[in-house]
């Protein structure tokens, strides 16, 4: 009998601490296939950042960081500029990239590191409770804004995705979501193509997924793909926002 | 090597790819901005790396993952800048990663003002970031001995795989002294990297981490730690000693540039045939206790002169333990004691030991 | 030989720092410890900019010097601030082509010199402050005339067309110290 499909090496066997219906874990699996799939898992240092993925460095199968909160993308930086030949990835939250490590984030895409972000966005701060994330959609409500965000007092949520795409430096940025197979095809597709533009030392590489908390929004797993695929989704639209060959003479604006 | 004359700012730049470091993160502050640039022009020409962060925030976790993928990596900054940089240290140390950083001090707190100061000896020796952990502090006193010191400092980096920090006052960034190099190592590796990563071909993965939620392994963790800087303060006190051996009444203590000031002023002293003895640390951190403590028991008093409002001044008295009084004179805000205002602050020391055996 | 601590004093752009550091280099060649310690401030130019330099034959110790030997100054203010401050019996050299004032110093020698009319007539009027430091060395012979000339030229070897002006600048400086010499 043909094997058609097995536990990617790009992970450990280490059973993972999230909770029941989140989708870090198939996140986590994509990048994983993807490292293995291209061969980089013995080239490869990943980046975990401060949040509900704060153990990544336990799941993924290779040279591991832990960063302080935010500053993934600034040690990622450093170990990509010593050492070159090197597959870097930083994996991170909504908090970690989008609010205490935005500075972080915009420099190093800025500057064309050539490493890759997956920034998993759920719209709140899963590990410290269930508190407003800078990406908390408007009248969400979360334990910091128990009457929902109201975006007159603390401002609309930050597209990052958008944000840096509108910087000049090249890049590959995209938006994929983890709700349905479907999407979680065209999810790994990007996240793949976001490694192939590293392995090619092309640009820096940045893939936002669209994540679902069912603990922190209180609904079930069925209700959260539900709510993010019409709360969410037309608020982030999907789709490849930036290439590095828009920037070549290449192809189309994008998306 | 012939002797050239540099500015301590560009003298520590040089030295540190004298050392075999060829990276450097960092952001422009005042007054330590010559080493960034002298760098930004110099590392390309040796195959090195510069790179000038969006803030000492992000400088410090850049050589965070810079020393983690088992590189020698310098980054220098100014007193708020190294506030901003306590996080990546906490991280680093508690990582137990190699990477050398250099403080030149300016006037605080707050924004403060660029002159020169000492006021970050307590952030460095005492209280850098959060958590329990140990830097090696390094004073040099002249631009010679900065450039002698920086060799050291990642010598004892890579040795003990813990941050050294190196802190001058504005002065010794800003002045120009003659002084000698020694020959370059561009490209010599680090010793055994077996913490580095690498990519984990052909071995077990590593992880380079400081979180530990199991509280008897964080606990082992700083027990770990506080051992490994049990064996630095046996095994790497440097310190000075000016003017101790005839017999005096009064010693003086300072650190870095202050205790330059201060030898002119004993110079002056002695040739009114008053004798003073001077005792400077090298290492801030580990503080030379004993051989302090060896002339305070030759001595009546003490005066410690810092640019700052009293910060060694607490590990003299850690040191004295009360068996001598202790003056203290200082100054901040960009203010330097002079030579004239150590030699009254003397005389006044003296005048207090009274009927003496002082002069010869 | 005990530590000579010069002052060189101006307005930031009037070029006493560049003084200040071919004295250090030429004194440095002669074998002789120093240390060049300027002033700082925010401004990058037209502020107040002095340097201190100390020429030893032993280590130097304090390079922070509240009362020099030597003072020379390109501009009132730092003659009124530094001016009194000069050891008894040391040297002022004011530029009296900037200062319409002179040392109010007894105890000292006072060396007056137009500095910009001399520079002028040497092919730069901005080469005063070599003027000054040719004056302070032809008066003192603190380091050698030759040595010195040599740092200006290494100085100025990526302009080198300004090198013949500013070494005639410092060597009429230098003629007008030593003529000074031995009196005042």
């Amino acid at each position: 009998m043909k094997k058609i499909f097995s536990y990617t090496d790009g992970l450990t066997k280490k059973t993972t601490h999230y909770c029941p219906g989140c989708t870090h874990g198939v996140i986590h699996r994509m990048v994983g296939e993807v490292i293995e799939e291209l061969g980089l898992r013995e080239t490869t240092v990943g980046v975990a950042p401060v949040g509900c993925s704060v153990l990544a460095y336990e799941y993924f199968n290779c040279d591991m960081f832990e960063a302080s909160h935010g500053r993934a993308p600034a040690v990622a930086t450093g170990a990509k500029r010593c050492r070159p030949n090197l597959t870097v990835f930083t994996y991170q939250g909504d908090g970690d990239l989008a609010s205490i490590g935005m500075a972080e984030i915009v420099h190093a895409a800025n500057r064309g590191e050539k490493f890759t972000t997956i920034f998993v966005n759920n719209a709140i701060y899963g590990m410290t409770g269930g508190q407003m994330a800078p990406t908390t959609m408007p009248n969400q409500r979360a334990t910091t804004c128990p009457m929902g965000r109201d975006v007159e007092e603390v401002g609309h949520p930050i597209k990052v995705a958008e944000l840096l795409s509108s910087l000049t430096t090249p890049a590959y940025v995209a938006r994929v979501s983890s709700h349905t197979p479907e999407e979680t095809i065209k999810a790994k597709a990007a996240i793949k193509q976001a490694f192939q533009y590293q392995k090619e030392g092309r640009c820096y590489t940045f893939v936002e997924v669209l994540s679902i908390c069912p603990t922190n929004w209180g609904l079930s797993p069925r209700e959260s793909n539900t709510w993010l695929e019409k709360e969410m989704m037309p608020y982030y639209p999907l789709g490849v926002l930036k290439r590095p060959e828009d920037f070549e003479g290449g192809t189309d604006g994008g998306n | 090597m012939a002797k050239v004359l540099m500015k301590g700012n560009e003298a520590i730049g040089e030295a540190a790819i004298r050392a075999g470091c060829i990276h450097f993160f960092g952001y422009p502050i005042t007054p330590q901005s010559e080493v960034p640039e002298y760098l930004s022009r110099r590392l390309p020409e040796v195959g090195g790396l510069y790179l000038q962060a969006e803030s000492e925030v992000a400088a410090s976790n850049m050589i965070y993952g810079a020393a983690g993928v088992g590189v020698r990596v310098l980054t220098t900054s100014s007193s708020p800048g190294i506030s901003l940089m306590a996080e990546g240290l906490s991280y680093i140390a508690a990582c137990e990663l190699p990477c050398v950083l250099v403080n030149i001090m300016r006037a605080g707190p707050g924004l403060g003002g660029i002159l020169p100061a000492q006021g970050d000896y307590l952030q460095a020796t005492k209280g850098t970031g959060h958590g329990d952990f140990n830097l090696i502090v390094l004073a040099p006193a002249s631009v010679q001995e900065a450039v002698d010191l920086m060799l050291v400092a990642f010598e004892l980096a890579e040795k003990y795989r813990n941050p050294v920090i190196l802190i001058g006052d504005g002065m010794i960034g800003q002045m120009m002294e003659p002084v000698e190099f020694p020959e370059v190592k561009v490209g010599e590796p680090l010793g055994p990297t077996d913490y580095a990563l690498t990519g984990c071909k052909g071995r077990e993965r590593r992880i380079v981490n400081s979180l530990y939620l199991d509280a008897q392994k964080l606990n082992d963790h700083n027990e770990k730690l506080k051992a490994k800087f049990e064996l630095i303060t046996e095994n790497e006190q440097r310190w000075e000693y000016y003017n101790t051996e005839e017999p005096f009444d009064v010693l003086l203590t300072g650190f870095g540039m202050m205790a330059r000031i201060c030898k002119t002023a004993i110079d002056v002293l002695k040739g009114e045939g008053i004798n003073i003895g001077l005792f400077r640390p090298i290492t801030a951190k580990p503080f030379p206790y004993k051989p302090l403590r060896e002339l305070i028991d030759r001595s009546k008093r003490v005066l410690c002169v810092e640019m700052n409002m009293g910060q060694m001044l607490l590990d003299v008295q850690f040191a004295a333990e009360g068996t001598v009084p202790i003056d203290f004179y200082g100054k901040a805000g960009g203010i330097i004691p002079s030579v004239e205002d150590v030699v009254e602050q003397l005389r006044a020391s003296i005048a207090k030991v009274g009927g003496s055996r002082s002069g010869k | 030989m005990a530590v000579t601590e010069v002052l060189m004093a101006g307005f930031g752009g009037q070029g006493m720092l560049l003084s200040g550091k071919l004295l250090a280099y030429a004194a440095m060649e002669d074998g002789k410890e120093v240390s060049w310690l300027p002033s700082y401030g925010p401004e990058m130019r037209g502020g107040t900019a002095n340097v201190t330099v100390c020429v030893s034959d032993d280590p130097v110790g304090s390079p922070y010097i509240i009362e020099p030997v030597a003072l020379l100054v390109m501009n009132q203010p730092s003659l009124e601030k530094f001016g009194p401050r000069v050891k008894k019996g040391g040297l002022i050299v004011v530029n009296t082509s900037l200062i319409p004032i002179t040392a109010d110093r007894d105890d000292c020698t006072v060396l007056n010199i137009a500095a910009n009319d001399v520079a002028k007539k040497a092919g730069t009027a901005r080469a005063a402050n070599l003027v000054m430091l040719g004056a302070y060395v032809g008066w003192s012979g603190i380091v050698d005339k030759s040595v010195t000339i040599a740092k200006i030229e290494k100085e100025f070897a990526s302009k080198a067309k300004f090198i013949p002006a500013n070494v005639a600048a410092f060597e009429a400086g230098y003629a007008e110290g030593e003529k000074m010499k031995g009196g005042a």
